[in-house]
């Protein structure tokens, strides 16, 4: 599948009439609001953590650079390497130089955003490595050829009957007799074909949750426990990680995991968080001999210092995209970027550009609960305000938006010349309504007219209505004088 | 060395900041050597009963099974029984843990004890934790050869031995312990911390037990 954001509309359109698509995407709302409510009512301190949370990422960003070197002079004291990549194009090249030297013919993976934005599995695959990936979301897009479509469950967008045929195409070794209609046959098989991997893989590659400068170790988070099976079965471990995953200290990142989780998938803690502090030492009976951490910017220094620096603290708990009516409507894969949904939106054209994803923070009803239920307070619909205004500004807007605006503008500016025109309009339009008070088609709105109807106006406008009930209050009723 | 000079240089370039200002110097070694604790939930602000009590209520929540025992020496029979009750084969997977050496293993005649990290044949594994922390019914557990980490993912069934007084309210709690067991700023190769069997809601967002880790996780708390 092709990442291109430019076809959101096009995607979208798609999306909509998908009913397989559809089904899955009712998951979501299932899946993840209640739960996320439920665990967030359970704990008192939620809303404080939150704002601790924020402060700590706040002031981790602000000293990014000298906790990068605390965090880098730990790792290399652990016995670790610490490998530093400005673009993507020098991430894959790092870590395909690490399999090299290992001889590698699999690695397998942990799940990581990280490896995705930086097309990892088809860089190793190009070059005759075998990238397997472990988490069972994962995995089952793997063997479609597809990307995630969500950013914590890979594979919301599928039902278990799609997954069942997969298994039945890939899975050519074991009985075609043999029963798969329930989601747990699925994952025992999935479990037993992978647990091969691991042993077999010469390298394992995850992401991290957080770095921690005070000990130089790469946090994990996961439910599953194949992130930790990737890392400990492996003979090398290289952990790929963006800059701004830095926190100072443990008692920092036990402050954001109580709201990640909870944000996230509604649990207090996610069955697995690990702490990997260097390779094998030599007392160990386990773990890799090797460790890696490759740092990457690939644009995230451009964000520091600028309208966009907030979004450096997302934690990628997916909860914007969980609740975004937008996301449930069209699901991941509409939004053509490596991340979807709202933090897609303001974090693809700060990576891409907004020339080739002005459609991303378009995609939005402004309706806030994005922002309500981030975990790290990031203001995400100012943010993408502030990219409709730049491609805006930038002239990258279709003639029909700018002229509209511009037109709307010219009245919103005069608002003597505003209120003439809309106290003319709208008993007009309102006589237009005709007795069904609604419209089936209208000049200029017939984008939204071709789904749904457009309701008259009453007759009057806001402020009309407005200094009448104004009006009433001052002479009080009979009714109101009870009170 | 030039990726990493770039990325530095850059980062204070648009921060409009220097590496060798020290005043912030002082603000990040302050902070490391601080960590101030920020906001700890009051839920497990509790004496010691209460913590014992809130750990296994939230473990069970999150799908352990539990027993509480009154010394090490009962484990062996234990372990035996969870593995009769469940039809596994009388076969464990075990680390060079001292505490769990003085539960004195060969009590249990049928009970073959192997040592050392797991290779994956393992039904069920042994570890001693070495903290659970009540907020949320999580166990830490170190690498190492004592408590492998192997055996903390690759069998089955993972029985997890914990002292009672190991039992803390928080999470910073466990901190303390790392520092004081490794020395500050220093970890164990690996900190596993464990809420629960593994699990996975990767199909139709339909949370399932055993993924790739253990199907399931029992607690022997030991008084």
């Amino acid at each position: 599948m092709e990442l291109a954001a430019k076809h959101f509309k096009a995607n979208a359109s798609r999306a909509l009439i998908d009913v397989q698509l559809q089904k899955a995407l009712g998951n979501v709302e299932k899946g993840f609001i209640g739960k996320r409510k439920k665990a967030a009512d359970a704990l008192p301190e939620f809303e404080q953590l939150r704002d601790n949370a924020r402060d700590i990422k706040d002031h981790a960003l602000a000293h990014l650079d000298l906790y990068l070197e605390e965090y880098e002079a730990r790792v290399k004291a652990a016995g670790g390497h610490v490998h530093w990549a400005e673009t993507a194009e020098d991430a894959r090249r790092i870590v395909l130089d690490i399999c090299r030297k290992a001889n590698a013919r699999t690695v397998t993976k942990g799940k990581s955003m990280i490896t995705e934005e930086i097309a990892l599995n088809d860089h190793l695959s190009a070059n005759g490595i075998e990238p397997v990936e472990t988490d069972l979301g994962e995995y089952i897009i793997q063997l479609r050829g597809e990307h995630p479509s969500h950013i914590i469950a890979p594979a919301v967008h599928l039902n278990k009957e799609q997954v069942e045929g997969d298994f039945r195409r890939v899975h050519t070794h074991l009985s075609q007799e043999r029963d798969l209609t329930e989601p747990v046959a699925l994952l025992s098989e999935a479990r037993e074909v992978l647990r091969q991997r691991y042993f077999a893989a010469d390298v394992g590659v995850t992401g991290a949750n957080f770095l921690i400068a005070e000990t130089g170790s790469s946090v994990i988070v996961t439910n599953e426990g194949n992130g930790d099976l990737t890392q400990t079965l492996g003979k090398v471990h290289v952990v790929v990680a963006s800059i701004e995953k830095i926190v100072p200290t443990l008692e920092d990142t036990s402050q954001i995991l109580r709201v990640l989780a909870r944000s996230a998938t509604g649990q207090d803690m996610s069955v697995y968080t690990t702490f990997s502090t260097g390779p094998r030492r030599p007392e160990d009976p386990d773990g890799p001999d090797e460790y890696h951490v490759v740092l990457l910017d690939n644009g995230r220094s451009s964000m520091l210092g600028t309208e966009y620096q907030d979004m450096l603290r997302c934690i990628r708990c997916g909860a914007c995209m969980n609740h975004c009516p937008v996301y449930h409507a069209v699901g991941g894969h509409a939004y053509g970027s490596v991340y979807p949904g709202p933090m897609g939106a303001v974090l693809t054209p700060s990576l891409n550009g907004i020339d080739e994803s002005g459609h991303l923070p378009n995609a939005s009803t402004f309706c806030g609960r994005c922002e309500s239920v981030c975990p790290m307070r990031i203001p995400l619909p100012k943010m993408m305000r502030h990219w409709r205004e730049s491609e805006f500004e930038r002239n990258l807007s279709p003639s029909t938006t700018r002229y509209g605006l511009k037109f709307w503008a010219f009245f919103a500016k005069r608002p003597k010349l505003y209120r003439m025109a809309v106290s003319f309009g709208m008993p007009l339009l309102s006589l237009f309504g005709g007795p069904s008070r609604r419209f089936k088609s209208l000049p200029l709105a017939g984008g939204w007219t071709r789904y749904r109807d457009l309701p008259a106006p009453e007759g009057r406008t806001f402020l009309q209505a407005w200094a009448q009930r104004e009006a009433l209050k001052q002479e009080p009723s009979a009714e109101g004088a009870e009170k | 060395m030039n990726a990493r000079e770039n990325v530095l240089a850059k980062l204070r370039r648009v921060t409009g900041v220097t590496g060798d200002d020290a005043a912030r110097r002082a603000t990040v070694a302050s902070r490391l050597s601080d960590a101030p604790k920020g906001v700890i939930p009051d839920r497990a602000n509790l004496p010691r009963d209460g913590k014992i009590e809130l750990f296994c209520a939230m473990a069970a929540q999150f799908g352990a099974t539990m027993t509480r025992v009154g010394s090490y020496t009962d484990v062996p029979a234990e372990v035996s029984a969870y593995l009769r009750a469940r039809n596994l084969p009388a076969e464990v997977r075990m680390g060079a843990d001292k505490r769990l050496e003085k539960a004195k293993w060969s009590s249990e005649k049928n009970l073959e004890v192997r040592s050392g990290a797991s290779d994956g044949g393992d039904l069920s594994g042994v570890s001693h934790a070495m903290a659970g922390i009540a907020e949320t019914g999580t166990l830490a557990l170190f690498s190492g050869p004592d408590n492998p980490t192997t055996i903390n993912f690759l069998p089955e069934h993972h029985i997890v031995v914990l002292k009672a007084s190991d039992i803390k309210g928080d999470m910073e709690s466990v901190w303390a312990m790392v520092r004081k067991a490794k020395g500050k700023g220093e970890m164990p190769r690996a900190l596993n911390l464990v809420t629960g069997p593994s699990r996975s809601g990767d199909i139709e967002q339909t949370i399932i037990l055993g993924a790739h880790g253990p199907r399931a996780l029992h607690i022997v708390i030991v008084d």
